[in-house]
């Protein structure tokens, strides 16, 4: 027990070096060779198999799961990276269970599904380790693709653009690349830098120049990437982030989920980085499950969540909402946020209303419950910042706050494209930014290529 | 309770769970933990003829092929026959047999193709007090070279030959153990029994390459860079050996000849399946060299649980029941038909039954009913093959439900025959008989 651990107020050093380390090791463990050879007997090889189905990147799951267990990794992973080139990311991020393992048949026939999500990272992880490129680039074509942000969306469209032999400038507004999954992800689900090495991998491909520092807005206009390159790709992400609509929103001691989750990433010493002793994280999403168990990880004497709905409404998984309580974080239902209680300006507590469904609408009882709390953490959702498109010249076609695109990923602008969670009617996950992004490429492609030939 | 005494040719052992010779019976530390374990008996690795013993390698003698999770189905060995000294075993048999006097040791040899050879060893065997002999016949790798094992066990006139000089020069029972290498299983059987024999033991194991390393591109197990064909047992042969136990049981000139029934048996089930179709006791090896001697309890109490729960009260009534129902193809009743079914209750929808048939056979799966995953078997196209049934990962969800006579069989269109008929009656056979008026 380090001397630190029951500081009042947000402090870091609540914990041995030892327990940071502990606390935050690869949640996942990967597969050991054996591991991965037993969990891939398990597979069917179903026909027409609900796992890929379920893939938003489609990847053929059956066949690369039968080529590890045939001894095969690298073709394995050829598989996985021929339809979606972060693979190895996906693998460490994606709610398998509640997409692929879920529908798995052995979850349907025994409630244990093949580990899909770690032979995908089994076999990745043996290709990137040996750097083994499956992709030459085509001849170049000569057009060139500005993509604005170099998260998942970005990356995976760039490298199928690289591939298809087109020069593809990533501009990028944050230090580092990787959007989410470098600054975003939980440390737990992807440790050892492996967000840098992937993009480090994605890049290798050749014709992929990232810039940094580059903000759309603030360093340069979108009218600017339309006029100086033949096609834009738009995957800048979220940049807003839902407030309380609470009063005393502003004292000291309330912070974004998503700030608090970049700063754990980027930290190079997980004591020097301050926490609360008793926290509340206010949402129900993956968001507010990471904030709460890492807060719980840096060890925070008392972590809830409250969510305004039920357990049944939350946008975790069950399996992340099974993670929290494993740690020790509360789960609260039916309480939605009234007003911060400062002292000194500092958060001393958060006042909360208790909830219900009045017909399809929710309400509050006038109930109220105080906990006291000395970090608050928002959840509640992000949201799209359109004012980077101003300067465009003409406004980019919006749908319920986010950039709207068809099936292929087409904005209302000419020569402009969009993914990831920028556009409207995606589901927030990595693994449909990576297949939108893949799938705006080649509609890129096609386009300036008179329908794919050069 | 069922009584699992078995009484073979005379030798009297607690149970039908014999352990074969083999590298689990080479000396007495391994058959008395075999004993102790409960094996009901032992024939003990095969002797070969006074003087300097056989040598083997001293590299890889097994070499295995594993189904899921490493599970060994087959496994290959190219050891020789006991690398021990005559006396030595001689010894070590008698003293056993003396404290462990209630179970079955038989003594397995193998010595040149000379009347005198036998003649020499078989006194010497006969003084330790076993309780048979069997004669290696059988052996696949390395002695079949010298003529011996195999080498004898191919060629039926040496069988009857050998038989008949151990018949002539001792009162022990004698059994014939017989190789699988060879095209007609009957013919070792008939020549075995012409030759006076007692019994016959099979299978003895198939010779085999377990694999082939391809970065020495040499066959598995690999000594020095070499490698040679090895004996074959385990699950894998199981189906081979059964065969030609069936083959011998229901020969109309070795019908009633004991047999020991041996290939790839490790479960209770195994053994019954073995003692039904003919066996009259089982020999087991693969399975204790892969789990230890242990698995004889599972054994005992898994033949004894099912006799019990079938009222069979002792060995008698289960040994050659299913001997009468193996036959000729052309003896199979042609107005049989059954149907695939597909219990939707129990389906977990992997889809291998569909495209086993779509791609493979009779298209007669669906894979989607009405927009949705469904698999379900369409009766017009569904010709009874059982592959469905074969494929599917789950026990009993798939099964063949016979149509009754008088109903219409979806695929031809015309009522299920309530007369049995076949092949040498039927008007496509161009050898039909006529059916006499």
């Amino acid at each position: 027990m380090a001397i630190g651990h029951f500081k009042q107020g947000i402090a870091g050093g609540r914990l041995s070096p030892e327990q940071y380390a502990d606390n935050f090791s690869d949640l996942h463990p990967p597969l050991d060779h054996h591991e991965a050879l037993v969990e891939s007997d398990r597979c069917y090889f179903c026909y027409d198999a609900p796992c890929m189905n379920a893939c938003p990147t489609s990847i053929d799951i059956p066949l690369f799961i039968r080529q590890i267990s045939t001894g095969n990794p690298i073709g394995s992973a050829k598989t996985i990276f021929d339809q979606n080139i972060l693979g190895g990311m996906c693998a460490r991020v994606c709610p398998t269970e509640t997409l692929c393992e879920e529908v798995c048949v052995r979850e349907v026939a025994e409630g244990k599904p093949v580990q899909i999500g770690r032979l995908q990272r089994y076999a990745t992880d043996v290709a990137m380790a040996e750097n083994r490129q499956f992709y030459p680039r085509a001849a170049a074509t000569g057009k060139t693709i500005a993509v604005v942000g170099a998260g998942p969306a970005g990356l995976a469209a760039a490298h199928r653009l690289a591939r298809h032999g087109h020069e593809v400038t990533i501009l990028e507004a944050r230090p580092k690349a990787g959007g989410l999954n470098e600054y975003g992800i939980a440390a737990y689900k992807s440790i050892d830098n492996f967000a840098q090495a992937e993009v480090d991998y994605v890049t290798s491909i050749g014709g992929i120049d990232i810039q940094n520092g580059k903000a759309l807005g603030r360093d340069y206009q979108l009218s600017d990437l339309t006029r100086n390159y033949d096609a834009v790709f738009l995957g800048m992400g979220l940049g807003g982030v839902n407030a309380l609509r609470a009063d005393g929103e502003d004292a000291q001691g309330v912070t974004n989920a998503v700030e608090f989750i970049a700063e754990l990433r980027q930290a190079s010493d997980l004591a020097s980085l301050p926490v609360g002793r008793r926290v509340v994280v206010i949402g129900g999403g993956m968001t507010a499950i990471d904030a709460a168990v890492q807060s719980k990880l840096l060890g925070a004497e008392e972590v809830t969540i409250c969510y305004r709905r039920g357990q049944e409404h939350m946008n975790a998984s069950e399996f992340e909402q099974d993670l929290a309580a494993a740690n020790g974080v509360i789960i609260r239902h039916w309480l939605q946020p009234k007003r911060v209680i400062a002292e000194g300006g500092k958060v001393s507590g958060i006042e909360l209303e208790y909830t219900a469904m009045e017909g399809d609408k929710l309400v509050g009882t006038g109930e109220r419950l105080t906990l006291t709390a000395d970090q608050v953490f928002k959840a509640i959702g992000q949201s799209f910042v359109p004012a980077a498109l101003n300067g465009s010249g003409v406004l980019l076609a919006l749908e319920a706050g986010r950039i709207k695109v068809d099936a292929e990923g087409r904005t209302s602008l000419p020569n402009v494209w969009a993914g990831g969670d920028c556009i409207y009617g995606g589901d927030d996950l990595t693994v449909s930014a990576v297949a939108q992004g893949r799938d705006a490429a080649e509609s890129i492609h096609r386009a300036l290529t008179s329908n794919g030939r050069a | 309770m069922a009584d699992i005494r078995n009484n073979f040719v005379g030798i009297k052992s607690p149970n039908p769970f014999w352990l074969a010779s083999a590298p689990p019976t080479d000396k007495a530390y391994n058959v008395i933990r075999a004993f102790r374990a409960g094996w009901g008996g032992v024939v003990w690795k095969t002797l070969g003829e006074e003087g300097p013993p056989v040598v083997n390698v001293n590299g890889p003698r097994y070499g295995a092929i594993w189904g899921a999770d490493r599970r060994l189905l087959g496994l290959n060995n190219i050891e020789l026959i006991t690398d021990r000294d005559l006396q030595v075993n001689l010894r070590e048999i008698k003293q056993v047999k003396m404290d462990w006097p209630d179970r079955a040791i038989v003594v397995s040899l193998m010595v040149p193709c000379e009347e005198h050879a036998w003649k020499a060893i078989l006194p010497v065997v006969e003084e330790t007090g076993a309780d048979g002999i069997e004669l290696n016949f059988g052996c696949p790798h390395g002695m079949s070279e010298r003529g011996m094992g195999a080498a004898v066990g191919q060629v039926p006139e040496y069988i009857e030959m050998v038989v008949r000089w151990c018949k002539a020069n001792t009162r022990m029972p004698v059994i014939t153990k017989l190789t699988p290498n060879i095209t007609d299983i009957r013919k070792p059987a008939r020549a075995a029994l012409a030759g006076g024999t007692d019994a016959v033991s099979l299978i003895n194991t198939i010779n085999s390459i377990t694999g082939v390393n391809l970065d020495s591109f040499a066959p598995e197990p690999t000594i020095d860079g070499k490698g040679s064909h090895g004996g074959y047992c385990g699950p894998a042969v199981k189906p081979i050996a059964m065969n030609m136990v069936a083959e011998i049981a229901r020969d109309p000139e070795t019908h009633g000849l004991p047999i020991s029934g041996i290939g790839g048996i490790t479960t209770w089930r195994d053994a019954a399946e073995f003692m039904a179709l003919g066996a009259g006791n089982v020999q087991v090896c693969t399975a204790a060299m892969t789990y230890g001697f242990k698995i004889v309890q599972e054994m005992i109490a898994g033949l004894e649980n099912w006799m019990d729960e079938k009222g069979h009260a002792s060995l008698d009534d289960i040994v050659g029941r299913a001997t009468p129902n193996v036959t000729d193809w052309q003896y199979l009743n042609l107005n049989y038909v059954a149907k695939a079914h597909i219990d939707q209750e129990a389906c977990i929808k992997c889809g291998r039954c569909h495209i086993a048939c779509e791609d493979t056979s009779h298209q007669a799966i669906t894979a989607i009913v009405d927009g949705v995953r469904h698999f379900e078997v369409i009766e017009a196209e569904c010709v009874g093959c059982n592959l469905c049934v074969n494929v599917c990962p789950v026990e009993n969800c798939i099964t063949m439900e016979p149509l009754a006579a008088g109903v219409i069989d979806q695929r031809t269109g015309r009522p299920v025959s309530p007369v049995y008929a076949n092949w040498t009656t039927h008007p496509n056979n161009p050898m039909a008989k006529v059916a006499a008026e």
